[in-house]
């Protein structure tokens, strides 16, 4: 268990393709839903990311906004998302799950209660958008006492002096930021750029699993198949809003794209 | 307790992670931010020190936002409350018509001296709107502008302003559609254009470097009231100054050269809106838009609605550096509902030749409460921050009237 995030890279490159991980809201747009369309997706999922809700999301765009405003609305709270990471872990034990939030939730939840409940509801990593390094030193260290991964994130205006200093402190798994954006726009540089970028963080320290997210959608997640992991979003939370918005299910709709977009990277 | 330290400015008394008393400020922000900032906190401390620099700001203050603003005694309201003495301090006069003036031609200069050819910023009440779309016309920069619906439709005639000076008003109909959503939507498209565009923050929240400069930049108020007082009364007497809260940046500039006063000198009052309070109602410290603040929050952690009149004052955070001087007993804090600021307005109208905004007329409120409790020898200096016409519409609606 402690190794799982370890563990789903090493398949994916058996397989010879990079990590498929999806991000949706937990509580879009009901709270069972949510854990239906992560259940549904999950067979073609490497690592499942789910985000936290917060009213004042400064770095996510229209599309993530719109999921967790809805989730939000449906009267998602904390330990609700506790619960239902639970239940999913008791349907898939070997899928990883990884919550993403924004630190005033954990800092209103407290800091210890929330990393214990996360060991105890089986989450096994963490990513704290605002929490950046080095101020999230010590919540790392935290984590790691507890078996929990902490993901640290690199963007594009991430000096190569701090690239090195990120790495140094850096869990099993680190998560590059694409493109100078919130999440969900489209992709500023080319795909050999961000492949560059890559590159770099990689050639620090190739042990660590590095993947990339923001502007991935079916149009350009082949293009990066190179990396060791690749989030997909915003595709996934705009999928959701459509389907809403036609009166479809949610559920099958998700299940087709992120079943289009695995094969992309297959 | 925390204590704030002698002789050493009240923007600069924080941690290397930006943290006020270890509590209140820091860096909550996207790993894309750190670079863009780091790069504008080394500028702005060079900046600082640079004579050309200062020589220049010192140039815009005097020739583009009009020089010195004016203090005076209030005689009518003096008499008519039979207490402490009333002085304004104008800051109203000034070209800009609010403190915020100061804050957005620093900004601009700031984004000159960077090299960036764009900048945005967020407004509530249109007044830092206002004034950097005029600033960003004066120096030829490309201004954004991002303000709630509800404010853009509240406060029409700063917005007219801020579109006639060639600023682009992006309307953001998000959550509140107040003033917390425009600063969370500014910030967004800071993220998503670091790498050409400034940031300027409409208060003296944010993370670190923004509330830095904010506060640094509205000081101004405080330094040229210093000398008016000594040249009115020969000495600093014994004085309350007391100012409206809403994010806290025209409260710091008012404050910040009497910061190591002893409080029984010279106290401290900051008035918030009734129903957006965090300072004066005891709220928890909660983290938004990049900060640790006292924040008006629910049990959840999500951050709360609020209620006021005035487009200014509706914003559930305040400053970090409030937090600090209410933690140090520093300044003291109290609030005023829509009523008493409405009241307060009618009374200071009919009395005086002064037409404040309702940001300000809140602070009125305190002072025509405080008055008549306090003896002849006392001194009462408030913030007159922000002129009254931007608020025409709603004055009329709730007392029927503007006055001439």
């Amino acid at each position: 268990m402690k190794n799982s995030i370890n563990n789903a890279f090493k398949i994916a490159k058996k397989e010879n393709r990079p990590a498929l991980i999806s991000y949706t809201v937990c509580g879009d747009n009901t709270k069972e839903k949510s854990l239906q369309i992560l259940n549904s997706i999950s067979k073609d999922l490497d690592i499942a990311e789910w985000g936290i809700p917060h009213n004042c999301p400064t770095a996510d765009g229209k599309d993530i906004q719109n999921s967790s405003y809805r989730a939000l609305q449906n009267g998602i709270r904390l330990n609700d998302i506790f619960k239902l990471v639970k239940r999913f872990k008791k349907l898939k034990p070997s899928k990883p799950m990884i919550l993403m939030g924004y630190y005033q939730m954990i800092f209103n939840y407290g800091d210890k209660k929330f990393i214990q409940k996360c060991k105890e509801s089986g989450v096994d990593g963490l990513i704290v958008v605002d929490l950046s390094f080095p101020d999230n030193k010590n919540f790392a260290k935290l984590c790691k006492k507890n078996s929990i991964c902490f993901v640290q994130l690199i963007a594009p205006t991430t000096t190569l002096k701090r690239i090195k200093e990120i790495i140094k402190y850096s869990h099993e798994m680190i998560y590059m930021i694409s493109t100078i954006s919130t999440t969900g726009s489209a992709l500023k540089y080319s795909a050999k750029r961000i492949i560059k970028n890559y590159n770099v963080i990689k050639k620090i320290k190739p042990s660590k699993n590095v993947v990339i997210g923001f502007g991935i959608t079916e149009k350009t997640i082949s293009n990066l198949r190179s990396a060791d992991g690749l989030v997909v979003g915003s595709t996934i939370c705009r999928e959701i809003t459509r389907s809403l918005k036609d009166r479809q299910n949610p559920v099958t709709n998700v299940g087709r794209l992120v079943r289009k977009l695995k094969n992309k990277i297959l | 307790m925390i204590k704030l330290k002698k002789k050493t400015p009240l923007i600069d008394q924080h941690d290397k992670f930006g943290f006020y008393g270890n509590k209140f400020g820091g860096n909550y922000c996207a790993e894309t931010m750190r670079k863009p900032i780091e790069d504008l906190s080394k500028l702005f401390e060079k900046l600082r020190k640079d004579r050309k620099f200062l020589k220049k700001r010192d140039h815009y203050f005097k020739h583009y936002l009009g020089g010195e603003t004016p203090f005076f005694k209030l005689e009518n309201l003096t008499r008519h409350l039979g207490g402490a003495q009333i002085w304004c301090k104008d800051v109203s006069a000034i070209n800009g018509d609010a403190h915020k003036a100061y804050h957005a031609t620093v900004n601009a200069l700031i984004c000159k001296e960077s090299g960036k050819r764009y900048i945005a910023g967020d407004t509530g009440a249109g007044m830092f709107g206002k004034n950097l779309a005029m600033a960003a016309k004066k120096m030829n920069l490309k201004c954004k502008i991002f303000m709630g619906t509800k404010d853009i439709s509240r406060q029409a005639p700063n917005v007219k302003f801020m579109r006639d000076a060639g600023a682009e008003v992006v309307p953001v109909d998000s959550g509140s559609k107040t003033l917390v959503d425009a600063v969370s939507e500014c910030m967004r498209h800071y993220v998503s254009n670091c790498d050409n565009t400034h940031l300027a923050v409409g208060s003296a929240i944010g993370c670190n470097i923004f509330l830095k400069i904010c506060a640094w930049s509205t000081s101004q108020i405080s330094r040229e009231l210093k000398k008016q007082l000594i040249k009115e009364f020969g000495e600093i007497p014994k004085l309350k100054l007391i100012n409206v809260i809403g994010g806290g940046s025209s409260a710091l500039g008012f404050w910040n050269e009497f910061i190591d006063y002893d409080k029984k000198h010279v106290e401290l009052v900051g008035v918030e809106a009734k129903y957006a309070a965090p300072l004066s109602t005891n709220a928890k410290v909660a983290i938004l838009h990049g900060a640790a603040q006292y924040c008006l929050t629910n049990k959840e952690g999500q951050i709360a609605d609020t209620h006021s009149l005035s487009a200014g004052l509706d914003y559930p955070g305040s400053s970090p550096l409030h937090g600090l001087l209410k933690d140090t007993g520093r300044a003291r804090y109290t609030s005023a509902s829509d009523k008493e600021a409405l009241a307060a307005f009618k009374l200071i109208t009919k009395l005086e030749d002064i037409r404040p905004s309702l940001e300000p007329a809140h602070a009125w409120s305190e002072c025509i409460r405080l008055a008549p409790k306090l003896k002849k020898s006392d001194v009462l200096v408030v913030n007159n921050c922000g002129k009254g016409y931007k608020d025409k519409k709603i004055y009329i609606e709730q007392l029927g009237y503007y006055p001439k």
